[in-house]
């Protein structure tokens, strides 16, 4: 589409349009463009309006209980979201204890932040932080169970701890498993090919409902008895291992993007097996498949939602719950939790999708710098 | 220094490379066919022959990238077996540089001559840097260390493999169609490298179809055909006096334009 001159190439672009030109040139452009234009306005004009009226404009921001709420006409009830942060943070962990939830979240900004900015010294160190010790100290400040501190079983987390519990297990534990996946697909020795993809396809030709439900109703029927490991801990492994098989097969078409012949020029300098992939193959394979990484990442964050189903509240989970609050109960109330939940998940996602983008850039060492 | 051949360097009786009736099959194909090969130390050989005549796969074998299936290699005193150990042992002294270059493109020119260095010999970093430099002035492009190889030419790049290989300080030097993927103006600064590299006495194995390179350094021209070793000769007797029939052909192909 656009204009063509005579020569049959494009006429070329004048500096500065008018609006009106601009409009005539991608708007109007032709009989079906115009009809297009039309009805994508009158889509817009029945939908925005409405979304931006009950989210902005009618919006109730302040108050303390539903009254607040409750005038016609009203939008989204900010006094609802306020009324339950806690809950939705934290769900019905002891409110004398959530210092310890506090605590973990900063303690996890702490380590997290610095790996995700380059250049920063002493990443190996943070490395072995982010993946050793901060999980330990985590599981011991979130469930006690220690001296000095409150045991908290994990059936009172909740909320917004839960999500990220869950999604951080996933997202460091599957890293490492699906690389170590996607080479043993990839080995010469046949039985580890072998064992690699039977892992992979079982974990995931079946859907995640049916792991959690396994794991969280199952499971405890094949043990034997006295053994018997939390729901929480049964359903991070459970999500670990589902999504690890997802990255796998992520980081193997990254694997399969490498010439052999990189692999071949690392051996023959006398790198061993896992030198040249650590230092070489992996470093290039894991650049090529950022997109796929973060769009796993992504899926499984949001997957989180699913541990509603066997009895784990997270965030989604915490926010249905107080909206069958009686003290809550108003017109708007479920569309006011849900866009509340969506919004928070959205800002998660939107900062991992802008990280790796950003990742994406700065590592393309193809480009002139 | 000149002998008969006019070569300006001797090569000692110490055997280098001993490849004794070395078979290899890919599937049903009879790549490699009753190979032996002695390679003194100081010895430059040329390998030619029409391709798929197994030149590659024959130098290949020497640092096991490809194993072969009947026979005996031994380097250096050190028989290649399926032992990693050895086979790790074997790749020290042994560099290799590639028809594609194969350069890290992730790291820089300094980091790709770098690695082996710091990760297989555990040289202390800035050692390893000053190395790195050293062989990167002797390929005549230190102002390129903090490059990425995508920035450079083929040629340039061609010479970085060179370096790379030269800072394990190995033995042997295995070049595998060094010239192949260049551009004819960016092959002479390539050959001008390998034969300096000839002149400090390296031991080289260099399958390439550069006749004027083998006319001019090697010692030996090996001519292969259908994974056999037809022919061996000095490079004048070779190119004057071809024995074998498929040989006569070849140069005649090969040095009719």
């Amino acid at each position: 589409m656009g204009m063509e001159d005579i020569t049959g190439r494009p006429a070329p672009r004048s500096k500065r349009l008018t609006p009106l030109v601009w409009a005539q040139r991608n708007l109007f452009s032709s009989v079906s463009n115009t009809i297009l234009t039309l009805v994508s306005a009158y889509l817009l004009w029945l939908t925005i309006p409405p979304v931006l009226d009950f989210t902005i404009f009618s919006a109730v921001w302040t108050g303390t209980t539903r009254e607040a709420c409750l005038a016609p006409g009203a939008g989204m009830c900010w006094p609802f979201i306020w009324a339950n942060i806690d809950q939705f943070i934290y769900g019905r962990y002891p409110p004398e204890e959530i210092w310890r939830v506090n605590l973990t979240f900063a303690l996890g900004a702490a380590v997290i932040i610095p790996m995700l900015i380059p250049g920063l010294p002493a990443r190996r160190l943070n490395l072995v932080f982010l993946l050793i010790v901060y999980p330990l100290v985590a599981i011991v400040l979130l469930a006690g169970d220690r001296p000095g501190l409150r045991p908290v079983p994990t059936s009172e987390w909740g909320g917004l701890l839960v999500t990220l519990v869950v999604a951080v297990t996933g997202i460091v534990a599957s890293l490492p498993l699906g690389v170590l996946l996607a080479l043993g697909r990839r080995s010469n020795m046949p039985a580890i090919r072998m064992l690699c993809i039977i892992f992979i396809e079982f974990w995931r030709g079946v859907p995640l409902i049916t792991v959690l439900f396994m794991a969280s109703v199952m499971l405890p029927l094949f043990l034997p008895e006295g053994v018997n490991p939390d729901n929480l801990l049964r359903v991070l492994v459970g999500v670990a291992l589902f999504s690890s098989a997802y990255m796998a097969e992520v980081i193997r078409g990254g694997l399969q993007a490498i010439p052999p012949g990189q692999y071949e020029a690392a051996r023959a300098l006398g790198l061993t097996y896992w030198q040249a992939m650590g230092q070489v193959v992996l470093p290039q394979a894991l650049r090529h498949v950022i997109p796929g990484i973060v769009n796993t990442f992504i899926g499984l964050f949001k997957d989180t939602t699913l541990v509603l189903i066997v009895g784990i509240f997270d965030l989604l989970g915490q926010v249905r719950a107080q909206l069958s609050d009686p003290n809550w109960t108003m017109p708007q109330g479920a569309l006011t939790g849900y866009i509340f939940a969506a919004l928070v998940f959205w800002a998660f996602c939107f900062g991992m999708s802008r990280y790796s983008t950003f990742m994406e850039r700065r590592l393309d060492t193809t480009r002139e710098r | 220094m000149s002998d008969g051949n006019g070569k300006r360097l001797t090569v000692s009786d110490k055997v280098m490379i001993e490849m004794k009736a070395v078979n290899k099959w890919f599937g049903d194909f009879h790549v490699l066919k009753d190979i032996d090969l002695t390679v003194q130390e100081g010895e430059r050989i040329v390998i030619a022959g029409p391709s798929g005549s197994g030149k590659s796969t024959l130098i290949r074998c020497i640092n096991h990238l490809e194993p072969h299936d009947e026979g005996s290699i031994v380097i250096d005193g050190i028989e290649l077996t399926e032992d990693l150990k050895r086979i790790d042992e074997v790749r020290r002294e042994v560099g290799m540089v590639f028809q594609q270059f194969n350069l890290f493109p992730h790291m820089t020119v300094l980091e790709n001559c770098t690695l082996a260095p710091l990760w297989v010999r555990k040289m202390p970093e800035k050692d390893a840097r000053d190395l790195a430099m050293r062989f990167l002035e002797r390929v005549r492009i230190p102002e390129q260390a903090s490059k990425y190889p995508g920035q450079l030419s083929g040629g340039q790049q061609q010479r970085v493999a060179i370096a790379r290989a030269l800072c394990m300080n190995p033995k042997v030097m295995l070049f595998d169609e060094p010239t192949s993927a260049l551009d004819p103006e960016m092959i002479k600064e390539v050959l001008d490298v390998m034969v300096e590299l000839a002149e400090e006495g390296m031991t080289m194995l260099c399958v390439t179809h550069e006749m004027g390179f083998a006319r001019e350094v090697a010692n030996r021209v090996v001519f292969m055909d259908g994974g056999e070793i037809i022919e061996e000769a000095p490079p004048q007797e070779f190119f004057s006096a071809p024995k074998n029939a498929r040989t006569k052909e070849f140069l005649a192909q090969i040095l009719a334009h």
